[in-house]
């Protein structure tokens, strides 16, 4: 049974049943198929964006309009409050006597639940430093129910920085439920952390460690990758070494399963190059306009008016 | 060295608290957190007594002042092996282990340099998970784990 989304926070993937996931992606199908103009008519977001963003927020923001609500909010702390000092705890208070549901995004860990404390209004977590952002998750998963017809029992590569990156940390906890094998691509400096890894090994997850997308690349369902930060290589030479394992071109996909989707959570740098857009395993565009969809779907389920 | 052998170490008390088997290192911790030496208490320790069960431990003596189970247990993560002794006319009168409540708070400070608990003026909360013989604590608001080893600070 799925929980009930009314006034409920959204600020783990961990939080998530495998019916809370199920409910949303549904929505989030019929939201996609016939617009909702008047759903949230007279209500308001709040959103809070301590931490630059543009997919997030300009989507929630985009979604709450679509389907009749209004928006308040910043995108840069220094012009507010904050910066006079102002906790974190008194500017969510302050806001949620303005707003009916709150979108946060904030460079500390854990902000959002603590957020969450300081307000009656549900709250949305956007990304709380490298901790969570539950709603990138929920339209990854959406995605990939959308593109494989189906999520049980996927193979999935996750591929780059496997260490820092939070959406694959969420990604993997959340396709826990679906019987996934796990493919982990990464250099032996950006591989899962052992906490996390240790997880998925306590929950029954099948997975593996590999050091090139060559290794997979026959193997997979899906291909989700991400951004090899340069900044958290101590030594460039290091970085140099590494990088250019995890340029994936068309040369790579000659042995791509057909049914093949490339998954990114998007902004790219190297990793990717334009020239596998044209490919029909491309599904990072179409995954960021989904976040449309999903995030109409939260909203409308946290302010009760989707059951 | 006999028990008795070993508390005489650290002088008898007529009536009080004694806390055994803690972990060596940790008795100061434990006395500043629990605020045992307030209101001109008086307190005795004993550290890195040799002890056959831990090999070396620390031992804390309160006299004329009954630790209540739940203030033990508010620390016991700093000595979950830990004996609680009430001593009344210098025979025990009552004895408990501590146990480790599932949720500690306002105790921990969070090893997480970019946990939002580190930048608030907020409590900590952690989770406990018992895993076999250990123990390891997961924060609250950043949902990190860390064994006992890694806790580095409490808070007073």
């Amino acid at each position: 049974m799925p929980t009930n989304f009314r006034n409920r926070d959204i600020l783990s993937i961990s939080e998530f049943s495998k019916a809370d996931i199920l409910k949303v992606l549904e929505h989030a199908q019929r939201l996609k198929a016939a617009r909702r103009p008047t759903l949230l008519q007279g209500q308001v977001l709040g959103s809070c964006f301590f931490e630059p963003s543009t997919r997030t927020r300009l989507s929630f923001e985009s979604a709450m309009q679509h389907l009749g609500g209004g928006v308040i909010g910043f995108a840069d702390p220094n012009a507010t409050s904050t910066k006079k000092g102002e906790t974190l705890y008194d500017t969510i208070k302050i806001v949620s006597g303005y707003a009916d549901v709150i979108t946060i995004r904030h460079y500390l860990e854990g902000a959002a639940r603590r957020a969450a404390e300081a307000s009656d209004k549900p709250i949305i977590n956007c990304g709380d430093g490298a901790n969570q952002h539950p709603t990138q998750t929920l339209i990854d998963l959406f995605t990939i129910a959308e593109c494989q017809k189906k999520l049980n029992r996927l193979n999935v590569a996750l591929v780059g920085d496997l260490k820092y990156g939070r959406t694959v940390h969420s990604l993997a906890q959340a396709l826990v439920h679906f019987n996934a094998t796990l493919y982990l691509v990464a250099p032996d400096a950006l591989q899962l952390p052992t906490q996390a890894s240790r997880e998925l090994r306590e929950q029954g997850v099948r997975f593996s460690c590999h050091r090139t997308i060559e290794e997979v690349i026959a193997k997979v369902d899906i291909l989700y990758l991400t951004r090899i930060q340069e900044e958290r290589f101590g030594d460039p030479l290091d970085y140099e070494r590494v990088k250019n394992a995890f340029v994936l071109s068309n040369k790579q996909l000659g042995r791509a399963r057909p049914n093949l989707r490339i998954l990114h959570p998007l902004p790219r740098v190297h990793e990717l190059l334009p020239e596998v857009d044209a490919t029909p395993y491309a599904q990072y565009f179409e995954q960021a306009h989904n976040g449309l969809f999903v995030r109409e779907a939260l909203l409308g389920l946290v302010l009760g008016k989707l059951k | 060295m006999s028990t008795i052998e070993q508390q005489l170490q650290v002088s008898a008390i007529k009536s009080g608290t004694v806390i055994d088997h803690v972990r060596a290192g940790q008795a100061l911790t434990i006395v500043r957190l629990l605020n045992l030496a307030a209101q001109h208490k008086t307190v005795t320790i004993g550290m890195n007594l040799p002890s056959r069960k831990m090999g070396h431990k620390d031992l804390i003596k309160v006299a004329n002042y009954e630790l209540p189970p739940e203030e033990a247990n508010r620390v016991a993560i700093l000595a979950p092996d830990a004996d609680i002794n009430i001593i009344a006319n210098y025979k025990i009168k009552n004895k408990f282990k501590v146990s480790i409540p599932s949720l500690i708070e306002r105790l921990i400070v969070c090893p997480n340099p970019h946990c939002v608990s580190n930048h608030e003026p907020m409590g900590s909360k952690f989770a406990t998970l018992h895993r076999g013989e250990t123990v390891a604590v997961r924060c609250w608001y950043c949902e990190k784990t860390f064994t006992q080893d890694e806790i580095v600070d409490y808070r007073v």
